[in-house]
C-alpha cells in the first residue's frame, strides 16, 4: 500500500478514533469509577494524578448491575447458536439423506438439533457450576432492575421488529408490484415522514393515542366502544411508536430487493405449476430474504437502545434499557452505573451489528 | 410453386383430415385502446415447430403469452387439444414456456431449477430424480447440476431454461426469443440443437422471434405477423419463394420490388403468363402467376437478387435489362450489385464470387445486363 492510499484511509480511521473510541474510552473509565458528591459526580479523576486514578478503578458497578449474568447468558446464547449452526446440517444429512426435502422435514430437523443444543448447554452449565462454585458469585445479580431491563428491551425490540416486518413487507411488495410510474411517488411517501422532526411525530402520536385523543374520540363517535381505551403510557403505545418510526427502515431494503427481482420469475413459477401463493413462498420470499434480513437489523439495532419512544409513549412499567440509562444519568446522577449500563448495551449490540455486516457482505457477493 | 412432395414429408397442414393441436378462433386482444391481436384465426398441428415472426410490437409475444395463460383473449377462443383453455390458469395448462430472460431461479441450483416443475406435480421423488437426470443428459448439463445459474455461461443457462421447460413433458412448448441473448455463432449451433431436441422428443414447439433467419432455420412453418394480424402462414420456402404480399416479401430477406401495370395479354400467350409494364419506354417484364389480373391493374413484381443474373454481354433470356453498376457490396462468398436500370430504379443482383476479387471483371460504372427467367419472380397484388 502506498503512502497516498494510507493517507486516504487515515481520514476515516482518525474520525472513528476521535468521535467513537475516545468518547467510548471516557464512558468506560467512568463506568469503572465510583459515585461521589462532586463535580463531576465520580471519583477518581485526573486531578488525583493518572496512576492514582487507574488504581482507583474497579468493576463494582458491573457487579451491581449484574453484568456477569448478562455476560454468562450471552455466552451461552452465542454458544447455543454456534452449536446449532454446526449440528443442523449434520442432523439434516443424517435424517434426510437426499437433497430433496419439504418444509416439515426441515422443521423436524431444526427441532431435533435444537433439543440436542439445549441438552448440551444444560449439561455444560451443570458441570461448570459443580466444578467452579465461585461462578455463582459471578452471575449473581444484586439489583435485578438492569437485567430485567435488558431482557425487556430485547423482547420489545424482537416483537416490534416482527411487527414492522409484518406491516412493512406487504407495503414493500405492493410498491414493487405497482405500475412503474407510481413507484417514485410511493417511495417519496415512505421517505416523507423524515422531513419533519422525529420528536414531533412521536408527540403527534400522544395526541392520537391519549384517552381524550383522536383515536378514542373516533371510536366512541362511531360507537365501537363506550369507554376510552387506555393505550398511551402502555407497552402497546411503545410498539405503535416503534413500528411507525422504523417502518421506512424495513420497507426500503425489502422494496430494493423486490424491485430488482425479474417479474418473469414469478410467471415462470406459475408456468411450472405453482399457485400464486406457492410462487410467492418458493420464489419471491427467498429472493427478498437479504432485504428482509437487512430491514430487520436496521429496525432491531436502534430499537434495542431506544429511549425517546418508551419515555414519551411508554408508561411507568415500560422497562427499556435506554430509559433506565437516562434515569440513571439524570435522575439518580449515578454516572458510573449509567456508564456501565451503556457499555454492556454496546456489548450486546456488537453481535447483531456484526451479523448485519456479514449479511451485507454476503448480499454483495 | 407446387412441388412434388415425397411421401414421408411432415405436412399435416395440407391434410384436411388432420386435427390441429392448437386452434385460435377469431381471437382479439385489446390493451385499453390498443389492439394487440386483431381477429386472428390460426391452426397449429402436433409436433410442429411453429415460428411466429414479426417486428417488435406486432403482437407475437402477446399471442404466445395467451397460449401460456398469462393473458386472456378479449374475444374469441383458444383450443388446446379440443379444450377451450381461456379460463385455465397457467399452472394448470399442459403448456410450458421458456422465457426470453430464461427466468432461472437464482437461489436454486441447476438441478433444483429443472426439478422445480416436477416437484409441484404429484410425481414420486425417485421419478423426479430420474427425470431430471434425463433432462440434464438431453441438454448436456450433467457437469453443472450443482451450480447456481450465475455460475454458468449464457449458453448453458439457455439450456437449463430449455431443460426446465421440457421436464414436465408439456404438450406444447413456448419459446420466447430463446436465443436472443446468445452471440451469433452460439445462436447458430443452438438452433440446430433445438431442432435435434424437438425431433427427439416430438413435442410441439412454438417459437417467437424477430430474427427471420432463425425462423427459417428451425421452423416447419412460419407465421409472419404485422399489426396483430397474420400476413402469411406457410413453410419457410413458400414464405421466401412465394410471398403473398410486398410486406412479407420485403420482411423476409432481400427483394427487388418493381411497381407496374398489367398489360393486355397477347393472343397466343400461355394462360399463366403476365406481362407487367413498368416504364413507358422499356419492354414489359414477362412473368407467370397463378392469379388472374384485370387489365391495367397495378401490381408489384418481386424478385430476389440471387435470381437475377448479371453479365457484360446481352444474354438470351425472357427478361433482359441493361444498366450501370452504382454500388457493389462485397460479402465474401457473394457480392450484391446495385444496378440502375432506369432513372430512379435500382435493381439488386447477387452473384457468387467463384473467382477472387482481383479477377472480377465487373466494377463501378460498368455497363451491364441483368436477366431472369419468366418464373423467377412473383407478381403481388398488394
Amino acid at each position: 500500500m502506498n503512502l497516498r492510499a494510507r493517507l486516504l484511509i487515515f481520514v476515516p480511521y482518525a474520525w472513528l478514533l476521535v468521535f467513537f473510541l475516545v468518547p467510548f474510552g471516557i464512558v468506560l473509565k467512568i463506568s469503572l469509577s465510583d459515585i461521589a458528591l462532586a463535580i463531576p459526580p465520580y471519583v477518581p479523576t485526573m486531578k488525583d494524578g493518572f496512576w492514582t486514578m487507574i488504581r482507583g478503578l474497579d468493576l463494582e458497578n458491573y457487579a451491581f448491575i449484574g453484568a456477569g449474568a448478562v455476560f454468562a447468558s450471552f455466552t451461552l446464547l452465542v454458544l447455543a447458536i454456534a452449536m446449532f449452526q454446526i449440528l443442523y446440517p449434520r442432523v439434516r444429512r443424517a435424517l434426510i439423506p437426499d437433497a430433496r426435502y419439504g418444509i416439515f422435514d426441515s422443521a423436524a430437523v431444526a427441532l431435533t438439533a435444537l433439543a440436542v443444543v439445549v441438552v448440551n448447554i444444560a449439561v455444560l452449565v451443570a458441570v461448570l457450576s459443580f466444578l467452579f462454585p465461585v461462578l455463582s458469585d459471578f452471575v449473581d445479580i444484586p439489583d435485578f432492575l438492569y437485567f430485567a431491563a435488558y431482557l425487556s428491551s430485547l423482547k420489545i425490540a424482537l416483537i416490534s421488529t416482527l411487527l414492522t416486518l409484518l406491516i412493512g413487507y406487504p407495503i414493500a411488495y405492493g410498491m414493487a408490484r405497482s405500475a412503474e410510474h407510481w413507484r417514485p411517488t410511493l417511495l417519496m411517501l415512505v421517505i416523507l415522514p423524515f422531513w419533519t422532526s422525529f420528536l414531533i411525530r412521536v408527540y403527534a402520536w400522544m395526541g392520537i393515542l391519549s384517552t381524550e385523543g383522536y383515536l378514542n374520540q373516533l371510536l366512541i363517535n362511531i360507537g365501537v366502544i363506550s369507554d376510552p381505551l387506555v393505550i398511551l403510557n402502555t407497552n402497546i403505545a411503545v410498539y405503535i411508536g416503534i413500528v411507525y418510526t422504523y417502518l421506512p427502515f424495513m420497507v426500503l431494503p425489502i422494496y430494493a430487493s423486490l424491485d430488482k427481482m425479474d417479474d418473469s420469475l414469478v410467471e415462470a413459477a406459475e408456468d411450472l405449476g405453482c399457485t400464486a401463493l406457492s410462487a410467492f413462498w418458493l420464489v419471491t420470499a427467498p429472493l427478498s430474504k437479504p432485504g428482509v434480513i437487512a430491514g430487520c437489523f436496521l429496525v432491531f439495532i436502534p430499537t434495542l437502545g431506544e429511549f425517546v419512544i418508551p419515555s414519551l409513549l411508554g408508561g411507568s412499567n415500560t422497562l427499556m434499557i435506554g430509559k433506565v440509562l437516562w434515569e440513571e444519568f439524570f435522575n439518580n446522577r449515578d454516572w458510573p452505573v449509567a456508564s456501565a449500563v451503556a457499555v454492556i448495551l454496546l456489548f450486546i449490540l456488537i453481535v447483531p451489528i456484526v451479523a448485519f455486516q456479514r449479511n451485507q457482505e454476503g448480499g454483495e457477493r | 410453386m407446387a412441388q412434388p412432395k415425397p411421401d414421408a414429408i411432415f405436412a399435416p397442414w395440407d391434410d384436411p383430415a388432420a386435427t390441429p393441436l392448437i386452434q385460435f378462433k377469431n381471437v382479439t386482444k385489446r390493451f385499453g385502446d390498443f389492439t394487440a391481436i386483431d381477429n386472428l384465426t390460426l391452426d397449429i398441428y402436433a409436433q410442429e415447430f411453429f415460428a411466429l415472426l414479426g417486428p417488435s410490437g406486432c403482437g407475437k409475444t402477446t399471442l404466445m403469452r395467451m397460449l401460456g395463460g398469462f393473458e386472456t383473449p378479449t374475444t374469441g377462443q383458444i383450443f388446446l387439444d379440443g379444450v377451450d383453455i381461456g379460463p385455465v390458469p397457467p399452472n394448470e395448462r399442459p403448456v410450458n414456456m421458456m422465457f426470453q430472460s430464461y427466468a432461472l431461479f437464482p437461489h436454486l441450483t441447476v438441478w433444483d431449477n429443472i426439478a422445480f416443475g416436477l416437484k409441484r406435480s404429484d410425481m414420486h421423488k425417485d421419478e423426479i430424480g430420474d427425470r431430471v437426470e434425463k433432462m440434464l443428459k438431453l441438454t448436456q448439463l450433467e457437469k453443472f447440476a450443482k451450480r447456481k445459474p450465475h455460475q454458468i455461461s449464457g449458453g448453458q443457462r439457455q439450456r437449463v431454461a430449455l431443460a426446465r421447460s421440457l421436464a414436465k413433458a408439456p404438450k406444447l412448448l413456448l419459446l420466447d426469443e430463446p436465443l436472443g441473448a446468445l452471440d451469433k455463432k452460439l445462436r447458430h449451433e443452438t438452433q440446430f440443437e433445438l431442432m435435434d431436441i424437438q425431433e427427439t422428443i416430438g413435442t410441439t414447439f412454438v417459437i417467437v422471434t424477430h430474427d427471420q433467419e432463425e425462423a427459417m432455420t428451425v421452423a416447419s412453418r412460419v407465421a409472419v405477423m404485422v399489426d396483430g394480424t397474420l400476413s402469411q402462414v406457410a413453410t419457410p420456402d413458400q414464405i421466401y419463394e412465394a410471398p403473398n404480399s410486398t410486406y412479407v416479401a420485403d420482411f423476409i430477406g432481400d427483394v427487388n420490388l418493381i411497381e407496374g401495370t398489367v398489360d393486355v395479354p397477347e393472343k397466343n400467350a400461355a394462360s399463366d403468363a403476365v406481362s407487367i409494364r413498368w416504364s413507358a419506354t422499356e419492354p414489359a417484364i414477362k412473368a407467370t402467376s397463378d392469379l388472374t389480373f384485370g387489365a391495367a391493374a397495378t401490381v408489384h413484381f418481386a424478385i430476389r437478387p440471387e435470381k437475377v443474373s448479371i453479365s457484360t454481354e446481352a444474354p438470351e433470356a425472357d427478361n433482359v435489362m441493361s444498366g450501370k453498376i452504382l454500388d457493389i457490396a462485397y460479402l465474401g462468398n457473394i457480392s450484391t450489385y446495385h444496378v440502375e436500370v432506369a432513372p430512379g430504379l435500382i435493381i439488386k443482383a447477387q452473384a457468387t464470387n467463384v473467382r477472387r476479387v482481383s479477377r472480377r471483371n465487373l466494377t463501378w460504372e460498368d455497363h451491364v445486363y441483368l436477366s431472369w427467367t419468366d418464373t423467377a419472380g412473383v407478381v403481388l397484388m398488394t
